[in-house]
């Protein structure tokens, strides 16, 4: 039901001197609903702007994004989105943090921080639900970030490389705990990385991105059941194959 | 002797130093209170005014001045730097009048704060307004401005979906800490306006009036001590308002460099 149609969609930024950067050209894929997609691709290629226009942040110059049905034309709280920088507001406790899009919704104290300290507690920091941003650590904070967006109960979960800044052996342990809640959950989730290693630990289908302009150069699929062993052969063959076609893409010949 | 006790010692050790030097110089160097009050002139000056009794009322006007032109500066500054930081149009359209009055001294509003108020208690709240506004709208206005952008986002994913929601619930906390400590120049400016504000009497007491009234009576040591009440009371204000905002305000800022 939650999938995400992603149609001929294209993006310009209008640059100073009157002529455009072409970000995303004549971009198409078909997210189905509860899949886990991984975009990879060169750095510069699009893989963000790609995901703030399914979040509705930014506009397409052509094209259109669908969610289940309904194209999007700005943002909402049924596209729960995970940024790469920490978004969490300083001011606020984790739980008020939590709760905030309840809050929005006009949902009541004591319920929304029920609520709140349910997904805390899905993500492990029950015991910093009353602690402030600054008093967490880089992986609590994308936690709780985490926690957030799923109190919404979106259908679609837009993540920007959000274990970018963690050290190797957090960032491990986060995808872990991220496999097991995308189980809880069962959100739709579109995750952009620039490690294939993380891609292919995650993902049902790598989304291969070209050079910019960007667009879906190759749709990997990644059949095998989780937890994923990633010092098997099966894993190192995928993982070369994905490195090869993004070098491809970013040298070609 | 840990630092905390050696910064102590040495910062009382230094105003004693100062106040046997000062006294030496008034008493046995200018040798006339009118050019120069000794620290037991000025002691004595203390204590006659404390008897006359009128030091508390004269405080009480002089802070209700400071807080007429203080609050009028927070009413309009916070939400006119609100609409300029956060609406472009807003801002294209008052920033060449803001950059028009803003270099005007305070001071120099005087006579028309006298003209449209008359001697009243609103001519010298005017006069504070004039000093404090304008710090209170630049840093409200500048905060605004720098409100990081993921946090915008953040909120609009979240479900705020008007400028009203982002600027309460997002911009405007996130703003906080620099549009307090523009209110914390603004009311070091105003402060300083205060002895100006005083100097027309609109009334008959308040801390600048009677420094003017005491010079025109050439009571020089009744002037120092007003000049050091003005100075206190000044430093308390601001201490006062410091301890709240660490502690009410901005506890979510602990562990930062503030
Ligand atoms: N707001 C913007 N204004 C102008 N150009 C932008 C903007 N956002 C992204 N771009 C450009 O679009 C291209 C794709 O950027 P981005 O989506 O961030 O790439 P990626 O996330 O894959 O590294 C880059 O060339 C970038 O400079
Ligand atoms: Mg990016």
């Amino acid at each position: 039901m939650s999938g995400v149609s992603i149609r001929n969609l294209g993006k310009a930024f209008p640059k100073e001197d009157g002529t455009v950067t072409q970000a995303l050209e004549n971009v198409n894929l078909e997210i189905g609903d509860t899949e886990f997609i991984c975009l990879v691709g060169p750095s510069g290629c699009g893989k963000t702007t790609l995901l703030r226009i399914i979040a509705g942040l930014e506009t397409a110059t052509t094209g259109s994004v669908t969610v289940e049905g309904r194209a999007v034309t700005g943002p909402d709280p049924k596209r729960g989105m995970v940024f790469q920088e920490y978004s969490l507001f300083p001011w606020r406790r984790v739980v008020d943090n939590v709760a905030f899009g309840l809050e929005m919704k006009g949902v009541g104290k004591e319920e929304r921080r029920k609520t709140a300290d349910r997904y805390i507690e899905m993500v492990g920091l029950s015991q910093f639900r009353d602690a402030y941003p600054y008093e967490l650590s880089g992986g609590m904070r994308q936690r709780v970030a985490i926690a957030r967006a799923l109190a919404n109960d979106p259908d679609v979960l837009l993540m920007d490389e959000p274990f970018g800044a963690l050290d190797a052996q957090t960032r491990n342990r986060m995808q872990k705990e991220l496999l097991s809640l995308w189980e809880q959950t069962k959100k739709t989730i579109v995750f952009v990385t620039h490690s294939v290693d993380e891609a292919v630990y995650l993902s049902d289908r790598i989304v291969v991105l070209s050079h910019r302009p960007g667009s879906v150069r190759e749709i990997v699929e990644i059949p095998w059941s989780r937890p994923r062993d990633r010092t098997s052969a099966g894993f190192a063959e995928v993982r070369r194959r994905v490195l090869r076609m993004i070098d491809e893409t970013e040298n070609p010949q | 002797m840990n630092r905390q006790t050696q910064k102590r010692l040495l910062g009382v050790a230094a105003l004693a130093i100062t106040a046997v030097i000062w006294q030496i110089i008034a008493e046995y160097v200018v040798g006339r209170s009118f050019i120069l009050p000794s620290v037991t002139d000025v002691a004595g000056a203390f204590v006659n005014l404390l008897g006359s009794g009128t030091l508390l009322a004269d405080t009480v006007v002089s802070l209700e001045h400071f807080g007429i032109g203080l609050i009028a500066a927070l009413l309009l500054g916070v939400p006119i730097g609100i609409l300029m930081g956060w609406f472009r149009v807003a801002d294209y359209l008052l920033d060449p009048i803001i950059e028009i009055l803003r270099p005007i001294p305070p001071l120099a509003w005087i006579p028309f704060a006298i003209i449209w108020f008359g001697l009243t208690t609103q001519a010298a709240g005017f006069v504070i307004f004039a000093g404090a506004f304008f710090p209170i709208l630049t840093a409200t206005y500048s905060a605004f401005r720098d409100v990081p952008k993921v946090f915008v986002e953040a909120g609009k994913v979240l479900g705020c979906d008007t400028s009203l929601e982002l600027i309460r619930y997002v911009a405007l906390p996130a703003a906080i800490p620099g549009i307090v400590s523009g209110i914390r120049i603004a009311m070091g400016v105003g402060w300083m306006c205060l002895v100006a504000a005083e100097m027309f009497g609109v009334s008959s007491y308040g801390l600048g009036y009677q420094l003017w009234h005491n010079y025109y009576l050439h009571q020089m040591p009744n002037v120092v001590v007003y000049m050091l009440i003005l100075g206190f009371v000044g430093l308390f204000i601001d201490r006062i308002f410091r301890n709240y905002v660490d502690k009410q305000l901005l506890r979510w800022r602990a562990g930062e460099v503030a």
